[in-house]
């Protein structure tokens, strides 16, 4: 790791403050992906504002419209979490399938919503859902922020205070797991709002990262049916290719993951 | 540097640390708990599980100034003079190691899962040990040490089927 000096912040203003002051700081949240970026030195801040120190950051609370979960809420916390498993159910059970235990003990919804990892878990569940991504200084909807792989719409030195989640409607997550790192070679999220609308978000086959499925969703609203799925299909070109997985492959794998994510909202 | 205060193994320590020292490196190397093994470095392996605030994390992957006013619990804090943790003692009568190197990150995983969810169910158990890598035992006997322990520490209702090997 290259030298850098740690701040532990205990306020979104003193955060602010200290990545002000330096030249490079990075925001430290659960550092799942953050430290061992470091430990390899493909990342070289000259600063790390952790901000676990912050009140109520990792708070779950729900009014009558949506839920909101605290940017430092770990994935153990909202895979076990009464509320969520209560009003978002498919969003306990996408949060419990992250990594493994012990990252899921660290491991943070706004850790990795900001880091936008094109094989990471939530970026589905934010787009097929809706949600929104709450900042110090603005609200982003999940469409307007997911811009490309690593990418999101976030201001150099904005931080995530929480991501709030819309209750009219269920989802579901399938993801086909790579076996050694658990991110998800492809997996797809389908939210079937109450008025029927159908939105389906495919993370770990883009190129660029999460995206939609306009035709799945055109198909599934006509009728919610896994079977609808059976004529609609992906375009390999766009998909990623790699040791664990060619692109048609992925292709295929994200009809499978969508029609089982389908029966599971069916069941 | 920055002084960071800790309780490790129910004792208070302030130590001045480097910015940049992992967790378990500092476990090691400063306060010379050698029981949590550095195995891989790269958050894959698990023989750097610790208990931070009662919750299994890997040292590996965590800044020792990040654990400041946390209570830390190592292999080393597990039993109470000589009486073994059961777990411990599971791992030893079901030969649940081999070389031994996996072994203190498989018992704080174990340990930290069991409190939560005592069950004996071999699919619950492989699940919990998803982020700890064993090369030599295939995994069945320390399933089976896992179980052993569930049993002696109260697992009810949840008993498998079929005892595998």
């Amino acid at each position: 790791m290259y030298d850098l000096i740690y701040k532990k912040a205990h306020s979104y203003a003193s955060a602010r403050e200290f990545l002000t002051a330096a030249e490079d700081a990075k925001l430290l949240a659960g550092g799942m992906t953050l430290i061992p970026t470091l430990k390899q030195r493909l990342a070289a801040p000259d600063m790390l504002v952790d901000l676990g120190g912050i009140a109520d950051i990792a708070k779950i609370t729900i009014n009558e419209n949506n839920m909101q979960i605290g940017a430092m809420a770990s994935h153990a916390l909202v895979a076990d979490h009464e509320l969520v498993h209560t009003h978002l159910p498919g969003v306990a059970a996408l949060a419990g399938q992250i990594g493994d235990p012990h990252v899921r003990n660290r491991g943070t919804i706004g850790g990795s919503v900001a880091n936008n990892d094109p094989a990471a878990c939530y970026p589905a569940a934010l787009l097929a859902t809706g949600a929104t991504i709450h900042t110090d200084q603005q609200i982003f909807a999940a469409e307007d922020f997911f811009v490309g792989m690593f990418e999101t719409a976030l201001d150099w030195h904005e931080i995530i205070t929480a991501i709030h989640f819309p209750l009219d409607q269920i989802c579901a997550y399938v993801k086909c797991p790579n076996p050694a790192s658990r991110y998800a070679l492809a997996g797809v999220c389908v939210a079937k709002r109450h008025d029927g609308q159908v939105k389906v978000a495919v993370t770990g086959a883009g190129q660029d990262g999460v995206f939609r499925a306009s035709d799945f969703e055109a198909a599934l609203e006509k009728r919610f049916s896994p079977d609808v799925l059976d004529d609609v299909s992906i375009d390999p070109n766009l998909l990623l290719s790699d040791i664990h997985a060619n692109a048609d492959f992925r292709a295929h794998l994200v009809v499978q993951m969508a029609k089982q994510a389908v029966l599971k909202l069916l069941a | 540097m920055t002084i960071v205060n800790l309780v490790v193994n129910e004792k208070p320590v302030t130590v001045d640390v480097e910015d940049t020292m992992l967790l378990g490196v500092f476990l090691r190397e400063m306060l010379h708990l050698t029981g949590t093994h550095i195995g891989c470095d790269t958050s894959q392996c698990g023989a750097c599980v610790i208990h931070l605030d009662g919750m299994a994390i890997k040292a590996c992957t965590m800044l020792a100034v990040q654990a400041d006013g946390a209570r830390i619990t190592t292999i080393e804090g597990l039993a109470k003079g000589d009486d073994l943790h059961p777990v411990q003692q599971a791992f030893i009568d079901n030969h649940g190691l081999q070389c031994g190197y996996c072994t203190p990150g498989m018992i704080m995983t174990a340990v930290d899962f069991l409190a939560h969810n005592p069950t004996t169910d071999i699919d619950e158990i492989s699940r919990a040990l998803e982020g700890n890598i064993c090369r030599c035992t295939g995994y069945n006997n320390i399933i089976k040490s896992v179980q052993q322990a569930a049993r002696v520490m109260g697992a009810g209702d949840k008993v498998d089927e079929v005892d595998h090997v």
